[in-house]
């Protein structure tokens, strides 16, 4: 309650520096600068403290990820589980295999689009969704894939314990996980992969949320007998590679 | 000088919070920073407001619209939501008055932090989907602009709840209704559930049900802090006292059938603060009860219950302060990773705390063996005598374990009902009760805080209908019974 006199200061210092802009984009041209202020002019006519302003820029970038999430199982009834949950992945950039087919990608969309109707019937066994934006709500669409047999969700930002405690309708046909680099799966969301006793391969390396990755390894070892665990080892033996290669091809006896 | 620094910093935690939210990534440590760079040079600036009515620690102010009593979850949930839906920023003051801020007795703090849908009333299963849903977007909810997301450690493990012959029909019949509102829980054989979970003895066991989504347990100190922090964001007042006495004006109506009423309405609080016999009125428009398992209490000093027995007026608050013993031992051989929150058909629970082979549990006594609640000590002897024996029946690994610690806390229990009371007394017109959970509070509290703000702003609940929760239950001897008490 004590802020406004601050606030209001806050305000005007960003407004005084080239602030923002200046900043974000140095190579901003002067034309849009003027645009952008005006419009940050007209934001702070209406909120009156920069916090607030802040506060609203921040509940905006939430919204763009959740839009990028939104259901499309409306369409199902339409072009059917596999067509929907592929145009899902793709929409956020990521890959699709079709059975007996190549991968596709957010690039061969146009030609997808063309040839929906030859994938109506057949299902998608692999999705590759790395680095995607998809979160919980998101994970709607992808569950639509009930053959799924490989998934990776390397690096997604948005993918956290509550999503995979969701995974278990996979149950039955999924075989390959891969949930390397996602900065916000700890062990307990892992715990919950007890769900899918058909797994054979997990990639659980470089996950910063882990708080024990190694204890955390022996656990989902034994948790999972059947299937091969790649953690925090086999992340350390990819670092060690591409310093090593570099002294191999220096070495006569390695052509 | 200084402000060139300042607006340096801000200027930058504004980039980097919009880049690390694009990029999903956070980056705590930076923005922490900044925000503490930021708070020193505040401070040491010239010509900053000093004024001691906002310094909340030492005296509240003289008014608030609304003084929430308790800063347990349960109250810091109604300010959020009173401060989140009022329609224009700033319109209600609120005023949390919370006589302990270490939380060393609060429920809150000493709960072990479940959410489960596994109830039988529909309402409380709504109320538990409502929270699910806020806790899942808890940093969405409670963002503070520079402040570092809340890791809230949720362990998504679900609830397994165990039937003998003849608890099975209504545990099936409790599966009908969890499913209708929505809740994802399956029901298991003892076949399914030897296959799932061998660790356990199926023995006397005829029917299980086990949550697969949204249920599990969380670290209630998180959301505490959380609320917290984001409530002091939005502008609500905090101080630390007791509040001692209410002091109201009474009007005198009549009914249409001629029967003689009194309404009464709380104009000031009195709160006294710490370490001292001085008290400070508070005048206020309206109350909030959330006092946890002292709220009966809290009642009585407005009168409630004061009054020849069978009249509304001599209608108690039935909610009473139980005494609750939580268990933490080692089994190095018991359940693992995937270990959901088990719950024996004896009422005998445990579940894994985190990867040491550590478990916590314990069991609530029957009725006659209530222990008395005057202190928080513990008895280990109960574990012993009560706890252990059906654990190491259910879990055969338990027959060799080592207590390691336990504690003691408090239930706010209701003892009508076993559930919550939500909404306006009807004769102090201006208290509203947000107690008696009973311990499954901590799990309602979003739901709950947002159900109590609507009937305030609006009049009535929009999200959630609540209106078996209503105070008049008890005098109209309707017992809305809740099934599933762990
Ligand atoms: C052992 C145990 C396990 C539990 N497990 C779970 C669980 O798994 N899941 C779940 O959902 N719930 C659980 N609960 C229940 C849950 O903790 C409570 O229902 C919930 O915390 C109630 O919140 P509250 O804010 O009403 O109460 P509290 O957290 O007790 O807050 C009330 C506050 O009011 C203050 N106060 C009281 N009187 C006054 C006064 N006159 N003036 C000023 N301040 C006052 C007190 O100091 C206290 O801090 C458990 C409880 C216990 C004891």
């Amino acid at each position: 309650m004590a802020a406004p006199r601050t606030s209001l200061r806050l305000v005007a210092a960003i407004w005084s520096t080239r602030g923002i802009h200046g900043r974000g984009g140095a190579a901003t041209p002067e034309g849009s600068q003027k645009k952008g202020k005006t419009l940050l002019q007209f934001l702070s006519d209406r909120f009156y403290d920069v916090e607030f302003l802040r506060e609203y820029f921040l509940q905006r970038q939430m919204l763009k990820v959740h839009q990028k999430n939104r259901s499309f199982t409306h369409m199902v009834e339409q072009y059917g589980p596999y067509i929907v949950g592929a145009c899902f992945i793709l929409d956020q950039g990521g890959m699709v295999k079709f059975q007996n087919n190549d991968w596709i990608g957010p690039k061969e969309r146009g030609r997808f689009a063309l040839e929906f109707s030859k994938f109506q019937e057949v299902s998608v066994e692999a999705v590759d969704a790395s680095g995607c934006a998809i979160n919980y709500e998101g994970l709607d669409n992808l569950l639509l894939l009930r053959n799924l047999q490989s998934l990776s969700l390397r690096h997604c930002p948005h993918v956290d314990d509550w999503c995979l405690s969701r995974l278990y309708p996979l149950a039955s046909s999924l075989q390959e996980l891969s949930l390397a680099g996602c900065p916000h799966i700890s062990e307990r969301g892992l715990a919950c992969l007890h769900h899918l006793p058909n797994l054979r391969k997990l990639d659980i390396s470089d996950l910063p949320a882990v708080s024990n990755p190694g204890l955390t390894q022996i656990l989902m070892e034994e948790m999972l007998p059947n299937c091969e665990i790649l953690g925090a080892s086999w992340a350390q033996g990819l670092n060690v590679e591409p310093e090593e290669q570099p002294q191999d091809k220096a070495s006569p006896v390695h052509v | 000088m200084l402000r060139r620094v300042l607006r340096l910093a801000s200027g930058r935690a504004l980039v980097a919070r919009a880049l690390s939210t694009r990029r999903g990534g956070s980056t705590p440590d930076r923005d922490g920073k900044v925000s503490e760079i930021k708070k020193k040079i505040q401070s040491i600036l010239p010509g900053e407001p000093w004024n001691p009515l906002y310094d909340t620690s030492h005296l509240p102010p003289e008014r608030s619209d609304v003084v929430i009593v308790g800063g347990g979850v349960l109250g810091l949930s109604v300010a959020y939501w009173l401060k989140k839906l009022e329609n224009r920023r700033g319109a209600i003051q609120v005023l949390v008055v919370e006589r302990d801020h270490t939380y060393s007795q609060a429920s809150t703090a000493l709960s072990i932090g479940g959410i489960r849908q596994q109830f039988s009333l529909p309402e409380n299963i709504q109320l538990s989907l409502f929270s699910a849903n806020f806790l899942r977007n808890i940093n969405e909810y409670l963002a503070v602009v520079d402040a570092p997301p809340l890791d809230l450690q949720f362990n998504p493990l679900g609830y397994l709840l165990l039937a003998s012959e003849k608890g099975a029909a209504t545990m099936e019949s409790n599966v009908k209704v969890q499913r209708q509102e929505g809740a994802k829980v399956c029901l298991m054989s003892p076949e399914q559930l030897q296959n799932k979970f061998p660790w356990i003895n199926t023995k006397g066991v005829a029917l299980a049900s086990y949550g697969m989504e949204n249920e599990g347990w969380f670290d209630p100190w998180c959301l505490l802090q959380g609320l917290r922090r984001k409530v002091q964001s939005m502008g609500v007042l905090f101080c630390q006292g007791e509040v001692t006495r209410f002091i109201s004006s009474s009007s005198h109506m009549k009914t249409t059938s001629g029967k003689e009423v009194t309404l009464k309405r709380i104009y000031e609080v009195h709160v006294k603060m710490d370490h001292s016999m001085e008290y400070q009125p508070v005048e206020c428009a309206l109350v909030i009860n959330a006092a946890g398992a002292w709220s009966g209490q809290v009642a009585e000093l407005a009168g409630i219950g004061k009054g020849p027995p069978g009249t509304l007026q001599g209608t108690r608050l039935p909610v009473e302060p139980r005494k609750r013993y939580v268990y933490l031992w080692h089994c190095p051989q018991g359940p693992g990773l995937e270990a959901p929150l088990v719950t024996d058909m004896s009422g005998a629970y445990f579940r894994r705390e985190g990867l040491g082979n550590n478990y916590l549990g314990g069991l609530s006594p029957i009725e006659e063996e209530e222990p008395d609640p005057g202190n928080l000590e513990v008895d280990y002897d109960f574990f012993q005598d009560k706890v252990w024996p059906p654990l190491a029946q259910r879990v055969p690994a338990f027959e060799t374990l080592k207590v390691r610690s336990a504690w003691a806390g408090y239930y706010d229990y209701n003892t009508f009902d076993q559930n919550g009371v939500v909404g306006p007394h009807p004769l102090v017109v201006n208290m509203y009760f947000a107690a008696g959970f009973s311990g499954h509070g901590l799990q309602q509290a979003p739901g709950v805080g947002r159900a109590v703000a609507e009937m305030v702003l609006e009049g009535h609940f929009q999200t959630i209908d609540l209106s078996p929760f209503l105070f008049s239950r008890f005098y109209l001897g309707e017992k809305i019974q809740e099934h599933v008490i762990i």
